[in-house]
């Protein structure tokens, strides 16, 4: 309670958390997005997703090592892991598509072991960044610090979402993967090839995680067994928002991370994790009332 | 009729092999050369520190048997070491060394990497009254088990950081004010090392009686420290105690930096680790940390085999091209601490050489030891390197500083 005292006598300090907080929203929402696609359209929930955020980070980091801007990582990061992804598809997901969930999950969560196994083999299990020396917005006499590279995060994640929005309405592909989303058999009649817009789907969600991974390395560290904790995040904004709904996403995403800041400084750092998981318990609770009360409307 | 005389012929075989091994058993020494056993990280995540500690071992050996051998009973003996790969894994850890005593006949034992290992393999030498002295074990938790074959050489892990808390007292004493008005902040990854550094920094903040304004403890899969230091930020503690491996000492550095917060005084582990002073990694953020450290080449410990620190780093990186980490230093250190009790024992009786192990009273190059009857080192202080210029300099405890302490960090 003294931490809420703190924030009562110096409201700076509030402002700190929640700007922080919504900015480190952005970059959550981010590998969301990919999240909610792969789930919408595929049925399968995609426990590599952390996986690929830190492989989209180390290309990054490499890029780096070679001169390049950190902030060039963000497109050339999308590109390699849309590689990638198309492969892991090609590789694996094709056969597990039309299969129950429980399998999905068993094989991305083999996937994701292979995949931290690996960079862990190549890269190290160093901890490492990319700083992209954007400098810090000082307000307030220092007491609310905002690295610029959160802006970026918050400016990429929008674009990003628009871009999404736009190819998903105006482009043949993303009508198409609209249209597999709906049902894929009346997809399939219609001379849609299913297989093709799963492997976009798929791809294009690595290229999301890659974009994020690229943000997470210039914003905080990265290391090969650190993934899962994106893809836990992911998991939640996407319970939260809904499927098919990325304004819910970005909205989900910054509230998580605005939740997020204010737990770690009110309860301690330790209950930061257990504070957002109970948040979903209550979420998902709250959501089944509603629900239950609709039928009961409905009768 | 065939089948059954194979079986035969194979108990017989084994049974003589085993005879032969049960042989060997009470022969740990064989002719000439004294045989030690270890379990190092050659594969696995602690591939790196594994290598450290391997090193750190096969350059103390070669060096005593260069300058004589051991010893025992009028008679000079060669040292030789037995190794197998413990693959980083605590369980692989524990068989290695029921093999090694058993199989191997090995009555000597040399300590694996890590706590963790270490944790693993003490009982197995506990059960067989088989001596182990270890450099790379820190937690205290290892010394509450009331082991009794069981040495380590280097400082435990509460007393990482507990200078540091010192040193900020006696700065508030020459400043004119009392060491209790100092604040302090604690910021720990909730692991058992790092738990460890905590409960010595409160312990000596409670003594000096001083305020503990933040105590945090830091998820594992930490990756933003930003609502700790916000807290620090609002509260001003004169004294800021990080500990989280070298995620923790990589996170603060850069976050300290990024978001303004000026604490005096900031101190944390795993620095070098961490490569806090790269410059390309870092920039000059890490200037005026202050850095936990087992030893330091430029330290002025001495002893007959290698000289003074700085000839062992001189030594260590013409054999193996880089400057000695603590870890091959505490690693070479255990070696010649078992050469001492050795001559000392003048025996190889194990209950002898044990109790010369336990009235161990050595300067090595890598500090004095003296263990305790728990069996750790009571006699060699942690060391605290601040980074100035870019650069470790030793500035704590005052005996061993070579620089003055920068206060207030820049």
């Amino acid at each position: 309670m003294d931490n809420l005292q703190l924030l009562i006598d110096a409201p700076v300090f509030t402002l700190q958390l929640l700007i922080d907080g919504l900015l480190a929203g952005a970059i959550f929402a981010l590998a969301a997005y990919g999240m909610a696609l792969v789930w919408g359209v595929m049925n399968i929930i995609n426990i590599t997703q952390g996986e690929f955020v830190i492989l989209g980070g180390f290309v990054t980091l490499y890029l780096s090592y070679l001169g390049i801007h950190p902030l060039w990582g963000v497109p050339v990061s999308a590109l390699a892991l849309f590689i990638v992804g198309w492969g892991v598809y090609r590789l694996v997901i094709f056969r597990i598509v039309d299969r129950d969930l429980f399998i999905s999950i068993l094989a991305t969560f083999g996937i994701s072991i292979l995949l931290q196994q690996l960079m862990n083999q190549l890269f190290g299990a160093d901890i490492q960044n990319a700083d992209p020396n954007l400098g810090t917005l000082f307000l307030f006499n220092d007491d609310v610090a905002i690295a610029n590279i959160k802006f970026v995060a918050l400016a990429v994640t929008i674009v990003t979402g628009v871009l999404l929005i736009l190819f998903l309405r105006k482009s043949r592909i993303g009508q198409a993967i609209r249209a597999t989303a709906q049902s894929a058999r009346a997809a399939r009649l219609m001379g849609i090839n299913t297989d093709r817009v799963y492997a976009t789907t798929y791809a294009l969600n690595a290229a999301l995680c890659g974009a994020t991974g690229s943000l997470v390395v210039m914003t905080w560290v990265i290391h090969p067994f650190i993934g899962l904790i994106y893809t836990v995040r992911s998991f939640m904004i996407v319970i939260v928002a809904g499927l098919g709904n990325l304004a819910g996403v970005v909205v989900a995403g910054l509230g998580l991370g605005a939740a997020e800041n204010f737990a770690g400084f009110l309860l301690g750092t330790e209950f930061q994790a257990a504070f957002v998981f109970s948040l979903l318990v209550i979420i998902l609770v709250w959501r089944n009332y509603r629900l239950g009360k609709k039928r009961q409307y409905l009768k | 009729m065939y089948k059954l005389t194979k079986n035969i012929t194979l108990s017989v075989v084994t049974s003589l092999l085993t005879l032969g091994l049960v042989g060997n058993a009470s022969a740990k020494v064989e002719g000439d050369t004294i045989v030690l056993g270890a379990a190092v990280s050659l594969t696995g995540k602690y591939t790196t520190a594994g290598h450290h500690t391997q090193r750190g071992y096969d350059l103390a050996v070669s060096r005593v048997n260069s300058k004589g051998g051991v010893t025992v009973g009028g008679k000079n003996y060669r040292l030789k070491v037995i190794y197998y790969d413990d693959e980083s894994t605590p369980a692989r850890g524990a068989q290695l060394a029921e093999r090694l005593i058993k199989q191997d006949g090995v009555k000597f034992m040399l300590g694996p990497y890590s706590s963790g290992l270490t944790k693993a393999m003490a009982p197995i030498t506990e059960k067989h009254k088989v001596p182990m002295v270890e450099g790379n074990g820190a937690s205290r938790s290892l010394f509450n088990k009331g082991y009794r074959y069981l040495f380590a050489v280097l400082s435990t892990s509460e007393q990482y950081l507990q200078e540091a808390v010192n040193l900020a007292a006696q700065h508030a004493k020459a400043m004119g004010k009392s060491p209790s008005s100092v604040k302090v902040a604690v910021a720990v990854e909730n692991d058992p090392f790092s738990l460890d550094i905590r409960a010595g920094v409160l312990d000596d903040a409670k003594r000096h009686g001083m305020k503990v304004v933040v105590d945090d403890k830091l998820p594992r899969e930490l990756s933003d420290m930003s609502a700790t230091l916000t807290k620090v930020k609002a509260l001003k503690p004169d004294i800021l105690v990080v500990s989280g491996h070298s995620k923790g000492a990589s996170l603060i550095t850069r976050q300290a930096a990024a978001m303004r917060v000026k604490v005096p005084m900031l101190a944390i582990t795993h620095c070098e680790s961490a490569k806090v002073t790269d410059n390309k990694k870092f920039g000059t953020k890490a200037e005026g940390t202050l850095c936990a450290t087992q030893w330091a080449p430029t330290m002025t410990y001495r002893d007959p085999w290698f000289g003074s620190a700085g000839d062992y780093a001189k030594d260590f990186k013409a054999a193996y091209g880089y400057v000695p980490p603590y870890q091959a230093a505490e690693s070479t250190a255990s070696v010649l601490v078992w050469v001492n009790a050795l001559q000392n024992a003048n025996s190889f009786d194990t209950e002898k050489v044990r109790d010369a192990l336990s009235a161990t009273k050595l300067q090595t190059f890598y500090g004095n030891v003296k263990f305790d009857a728990t069996g750790k080192n009571i006699a060699k202080p942690m060391v605290l390197r601040q980074v100035q210029g870019g650069k470790y300099v030793v500035v704590a405890p005052a005996k061993w500083a070579s620089h003055k302490l920068v206060h207030p960090r820049p």
